[in-house]
């Protein structure tokens, strides 16, 4: 375990020192709590709610994350093959799988940091009131596993392509398809020409149907498999495709 | 040590690499030569575990890259074609995460890097990100990354390009230092550098080998090998040549170059006599005679003609195509 376990943490402290030590992390870290910020206060109605909760923030999540997590991870494979580093990566002692997993874990621990920062947020509702910390607890954990599923694909696009911008639309496109097949308007408007079943099995593919319930704070297994599932698939792709380089 | 046996690679309907077969002792320095598309770079990937093959075998220290491949990738330092690196990591940085990558942790850690700057002379810039280097250092910072965990196998391609001369001369320094405890391939376009720095050459041509020997013996290969060359005085050149063409032991000759008083002329063995015992007897032959003899060399033959002989540049297949 430790043998194995050297190589993915050698490779997830580069990935994350490549983030600090160029301004992409604060970039990003600056326009995520922006954004998150006026998404909250005014597009989310925080104050007009008039309830202690953070639902206002957690509804924008899975749409303000739909163009940040790509946009942090576009760079993560696609920029070793057009580098050409990812010769020097994938002929050093290490298995494919411990590079792929390195380098999400390194990006993941990096959006799970981005989402800690918003912590003035939960002070604010605390102080304003006594809101169900259980259920922000439970929402900030979807949150979580919803940007590890975004990132899994990421990496998947980027692992396609030498060029970042492609990697960026394909998951983008990706991501999009996943948030719509399980929002309401879409779905209603499924309703009207497939039977209702048909239309719940569909949505019950979108993150949103599970994201949803998570940031009621309902820990469902049924989510937490979901989500599990779509970073382990991506990921699995993304192996695939780094070992038939060459082919 | 490494062993390659029949090792056959293809992109697309392109046949990059054709049943190529070698094996590298330790100790040995292997120059890998050809022409750019050759093969060179594609089985030093296959080699190096980068890409695999459509068939055959690569193995390093008898572990198969295919079956084994963390244990061959163990024994390896390779510095790739581009010698890439991470451009936003300083030296020191890059280096260390080297050391993380290859195992190596405390004291041992220390002193890997402590030498592999040291070999490559890195010690001035290591605070520096790589980026904001010179090419030169650039490529060392790439190869100190090979050479770090003192690996028994080292495979470089193209070590020394875009080097100016001393740095050429440096790198090729390190290799023949390091060459006693290792097995070492580089592949290189510069003849020279496979004189100075190989103990055995390979030739590749469109992904088959064509020549596989020491420099010595693919020199013997060459049509000047054996030949003599003479400087003689007096500029009658039609009648000097056909004067030594008509010696016992010379075969063709040719007039290399004739400036007033002096004519070079270059006499092709004939028979079985070549080399020194050649120009011995053709200054025996030629002394006191009409022609002046002020110099007199045997040919070892050059590397380069032999180069060309065998191998066809890109060049010259398009010229083809074309007519």
């Amino acid at each position: 375990m430790s043998a194995g376990a050297a190589p993915v943490r050698a490779i997830a402290r580069r990935e994350l020192a490549q983030y600090f030590g160029s301004p992409v992390a604060y970039v990003f870290l600056v326009i995520f709590l922006l954004l998150a910020g006026i998404f909250t206060f005014t597009f989310g109605a925080f104050f007009e709610r008039g309830e202690a909760s953070l639902i206002a923030f957690f509804t924008w999540v899975p749409w303000l994350l739909l163009f940040l997590v790509p946009a942090a991870g576009m760079r993560i494979w696609a920029e070793e093959r057009r580098s050409g580093t990812w010769e020097l990566l994938l002929t050093m002692p290490v298995t494919v799988w411990q590079a792929v997993l390195g380098k999400f874990v390194a990006s993941w621990g990096f959006l799970g940091l981005a989402l800690l920062l918003t912590f003035p947020f939960w002070i604010t509702v605390n102080w304003l009131g006594q809101p169900d910390n259980g259920v922000i607890v439970s929402a900030y954990i979807g949150s979580w596993l919803l940007g590890g599923a975004y990132l899994a694909v990421t990496c998947m696009t980027s692992s396609f392509t030498r060029n970042q911008v492609v990697a960026f639309i394909l998951a983008v496109v990706l991501c999009l398809a996943l948030i719509l097949i399980g929002f309401t308007p879409i779905t209603d408007l499924l309703a009207r020409y497939l039977p209702i079943d048909v239309v719940d099995t569909i949505a019950g593919f979108g993150v949103l149907t599970h994201f949803d319930g998570l940031a009621k704070g309902v820990i469902a297994l049924r989510a937490i498999v979901y989500f599990a599932s779509l970073i382990v698939l991506p990921l699995f792709v993304t192996a695939a495709v780094i070992r038939n380089r060459g082919r | 040590m490494i062993k390659v046996e029949n090792l056959r690679k293809s992109f697309g309907t392109n046949v990059a690499v054709n049943d190529v077969s070698f094996e590298v002792a330790p100790g040995e320095v292997l120059g890998f030569l050809g022409p750019n598309g050759a093969g060179k770079s594609t089985t030093m990937r296959i080699i190096t575990g980068f890409i695999g093959a459509d068939a055959g075998r690569a193995s390093v220290c008898g572990f198969d890259i295919a079956e084994q491949p963390i244990e061959a990738k163990r024994r390896i330092g390779y510095l790739p074609e581009a010698a890439p690196s991470y451009g936003e990591m300083s030296v020191a940085s890059f280096l260390g995460w080297v050391a993380d990558m290859r195992g190596l942790v405390g004291d041992a850690r220390r002193k890997a890097i402590a030498q592999a700057v040291d070999a490559c002379s890195l010690g001035s810039v290591l605070q520096q990100d790589i980026d904001t280097l010179s090419k030169g250092f650039r490529h060392r910072t790439c190869l100190a990354q090979a050479i770090l965990h003192d690996p028994d196998v080292l495979i470089l391609d193209e070590p020394t390009d875009g080097l100016d001369p001393n740095q050429k001369h440096e790198v090729r320094q390190l290799i023949r230092r390091m060459s006693e405890r290792k097995t070492i391939i580089f592949s290189t376009h510069i003849l020279e550098e496979v004189e100075e720095a190989c103990t055995r050459a390979i030739i590749i041509d469109g992904g088959h080998i064509v020549a596989n020997g020491t420099p010595d013996e693919l020199k013997a290969r060459s049509d000047r090998a054996g030949a003599v060359l003479l400087t003689l005085g007096g500029g009658d050149a039609p009648g000097l040549g056909a004067a030594i063409a008509a010696l016992p032991g010379v075969g063709r000759v040719e007039t290399v170059e004739q400036s007033g008083e002096q004519t070079q002329v270059r006499a092709y063995a004939g028979g079985a006599e070549r080399g020194s015992a050649l120009a011995a007897r053709l200054a025996a032959a030629l002394a006191g005679g009409r022609w002046p003899l002020l110099a007199i060399t045997a040919e070892e033959g050059r590397l380069d003609d032999v180069f060309r002989a065998i191998t066809h540049s890109d060049v010259v297949r398009m010229e083809g195509a074309g007519s």
